[in-house]
């Protein structure tokens, strides 16, 4: 049975208010109890939950706090709300229904990293859930859990919601930070990492929304009892998206270990009658492509990984048996070629190529040597840019092409023979003689 | 041929390109050596609405930097004169102090930030991979046929808007609404036109969470 922890009364009305939240334990002992620890206690104590980073790249969240340096000087704390990695939408219904877990657990990540400034850096498309935090935000200043000396304690902290204007890569931590400094959202070199320059030169930790809205129940539970949830290295419940050909899509709380096919079959009732699952997304577009046949892995964080694809966001998109593969990959290649942005060669031009590429195949230009040679341009994306948005279109394609090469040369063919029959059917040809008339260009 | 012919791609905005490919207008072009790229305007002589000028004042009050400002300041000018025109670029680098060439590239890479002059109010209908296995291409080019002519509807085919759950789905002035079903596009179109509340019933603000632990008692 899963435990129920960020969903729970999650659709209670006015959750999204001061005292309801508070009613539900919310600012309470468990916030207290947080900011009395000794900052290293408490980062210790994140650590042994082995919490990872619920947005994409699964880092542990307690060791990338640990890495901010101490002493004097303007730390902040960014949350990334950006989530704009197709199919996932689990921090939206986070933050437009229980805003205030959200705060509190920056609070209480603030409180570890030594931040006095935090940020919430939220995708501009998200319009009513920006509206919602910034109402929340200003109910908790008014009661003194937010400015300075919050709770009669001796920390301080300022927090302000920021909207982005529309950009994938603003997901991408050093992009966003970028675009925080009000800049171009272009990533940036690293090293240095964020925790030791980030915003404005400064150490700044960067968690995701479920990351941090996950903190306060870890004071709660505590560390040990968080830490039993779930599987070893993947410990704790995880929100996910499922989407695409399933008939119940949602957000959905799981413990990590869970079997696919009972996420996919069990709780979003898997595709429609008849149809069977092609291809599923693991964890949002960026992920390499499981098939049919992989349903049975565990869902968490290794397994994901020896199975060669990755948890990524949570976000699991999935395909039947009535799609062309095909097409799903020249989607996926169009929206990475949109949000590039243009700072790396591989990248820009990689992504540009493998859409021409596919668009070759879609209109029977193409030859099965376009298959190695798009193989070949993903190949040298991977790892060869500054953040990895470029690989993140490399490795589902390539996990496209590698998994169903006999449906993409299939489709070369059919698709080759229908562009001929539609050029000789717009020729001038008489059907009873044996030779062929081609006008001849004037 | 394929059995998702469905899944065209057609509509979506095209990524701008230039000469040879470039993803920088203009930059095959001889440059004017003869005069000096615009500087920081000249507060004297710009005229900021009093309105415009303290919001983008309370946006950079919020950093410690206050460039910080520039996409929330962008926005408020945007919401004012429809688009990122060069007067409204103007008036926001008149007011932080910031060149209008450096707002105008900042502009230019963000999605949501006009720099072409379009109608006022935004109508995104995602066409990402979720949504489009739903049907959103074609709710694209039925609403597009349907809103042909309503010139203040800047309607258009965006990326993944992170809501997949509601698939398809359109953003209507930043309501989500969704899943919308082929019978309900006219309605949909008209109430859009109309400036009304799109489809009350099917407004993502409206929907349960759909895990069955949510709603379980304690």
């Amino acid at each position: 049975m899963t435990q129920t922890i960020l969903f729970k009364n999650i659709d209670e009305p006015g959750l999204a208010t001061l005292d309801v939240y508070r009613a539900r334990g919310g600012y309470g002992d468990r916030l207290r109890k947080a900011l009395s620890m000794p900052r290293d206690v408490l980062v210790d104590e994140l650590k042994a939950s082995g919490l990872r980073g619920r947005g994409g790249a699964g880092f542990s969240m307690g060791t990338k706090a640990s890495f901010l340096p101490k002493g004097q000087m303007d730390k902040y704390l960014v949350c990334n709300a950006d989530e704009s990695e197709p199919g996932t939408f689990k921090d939206r219904e986070l933050m437009q229904k229980c805003p205030h877990m959200l705060i509190e657990g920056m609070i209480i990540a603030a409180y570890a990293a030594g931040a006095n400034r935090a940020f919430i850096y939220i995708r501009g498309e998200y319009v009513q859930q920006a509206q919602i935090l910034e109402a929340a935000i200003e109910e908790a200043k008014a009661a003194g859990l937010l400015g300075d000396r919050l709770l009669g304690t001796d920390t301080s902290l300022s927090l302000w919601v920021h909207r982005g204007a529309g950009a994938y890569i603003c997901g991408e931590e050093t992009g966003l930070l970028d675009s925080l400094e009000g800049k171009r959202g272009n990533p940036r070199l690293k090293p240095p990492f964020p925790a030791n320059q980030g915003l404005y030169q400064g150490p700044t930790l960067i968690n995701n929304v479920e990351t941090l809205a996950t903190l306060p129940h870890i004071i709660e539970m505590g560390a040990e009892n968080y830490a039993k949830i779930g599987v070893q290295n993947s410990t704790g419940t995880k929100l996910i998206s499922i989407s695409g050909h399933v008939q119940k899509p949602g957000n959905y709380e799981i413990e990590l270990g869970m079997s696919s096919r009972d996420i996919i079959y069990g709780l979003a009732g898997g595709p429609g009658e008849g149809r069977s699952v092609k291809m599923w997304f693991p964890g949002g577009s960026s992920s390499p492509v499981l098939t049919g046949e992989d349903l049975d892995i565990s869902y968490d964080f290794d397994s994901m990984a020896k199975a060669g694809t990755m948890l990524g966001s949570g976000a699991i998109i999935v395909v039947d048996d009535q799609t062309s593969v095909v097409d799903v990959a020249l989607k996926t290649a169009q929206f990475y070629r949109h949000e590039s942005c243009g700072k790396c060669t591989p990248c820009r031009e990689g992504t540009n190529w493998t859409v021409k590429m596919l668009e070759r195949i879609k209109s029977g230009e193409a030859t099965p040597m376009d298959l190695d040679l798009m193989a070949s341009v993903c190949e040298n994306i991977i790892g060869h840019c500054l953040c990895v948005l470029g690989d993140a279109m490399a490795m589902p394609i390539g996990s496209m092409v590698k998994k169903f090469r006999g449906e993409f040369e299939e489709y070369i063919e059919t698709a080759r023979l229908q562009a001929e029959r539609e050029l000789l059917a717009g020729l001038d040809i008489d059907t009873d003689s044996t030779t062929i008339t081609i006008p001849q260009a004037a | 041929m394929s059995s998702t012919g469905h899944l065209t791609g057609k509509g979506l905005q095209a990524v701008p390109r230039f000469q040879h490919g470039s993803r920088v207008p203009g930059w095959d072009d001889a440059a004017d050596l003869t005069k000096d790229p615009a500087g920081v305007p000249d507060p004297a002589v710009v005229e900021v609405p009093a309105d415009l000028r303290a919001e983008i004042e309370d946006f950079m009050s919020r950093y410690p930097d206050s460039r910080s400002a520039a996409i929330p300041a962008l926005r408020a000018a945007q919401e004012r004169h429809g688009w990122c025109s060069p007067e409204a670029v103007e008036q926001v680098a008149c007011v932080m102090r910031l060149t209008p060439g450096y707002l105008a590239s900042v502009a230019g890479f963000y999605d949501q930030l006009e720099t072409r002059p379009v109608g006022h109010r935004p109508v995104y209908v995602c066409t990402n991979i979720s949504c489009s296995l739903r049907g959103a291409d074609n709710l694209l080019a039925e609403l597009q046929h349907e809103l042909a002519g309503a010139d203040d509807v800047n309607l258009r085919g965006f990326e993944c808007l992170g809501a997949c759950d509601i698939a398809p789905m359109v953003s209507v002035e930043g309501v989500y609404v969704g899943p919308v079903d082929e019978a309900e596009i006219p309605e949909l179109a008209r109430q859009i036109r109309a400036g009304e509340d799109p489809l009350p019933a099917k407004q993502l603000i409206r929907r349960p969470c759909q895990d069955p632990g949510a709603a379980a008692p304690e």
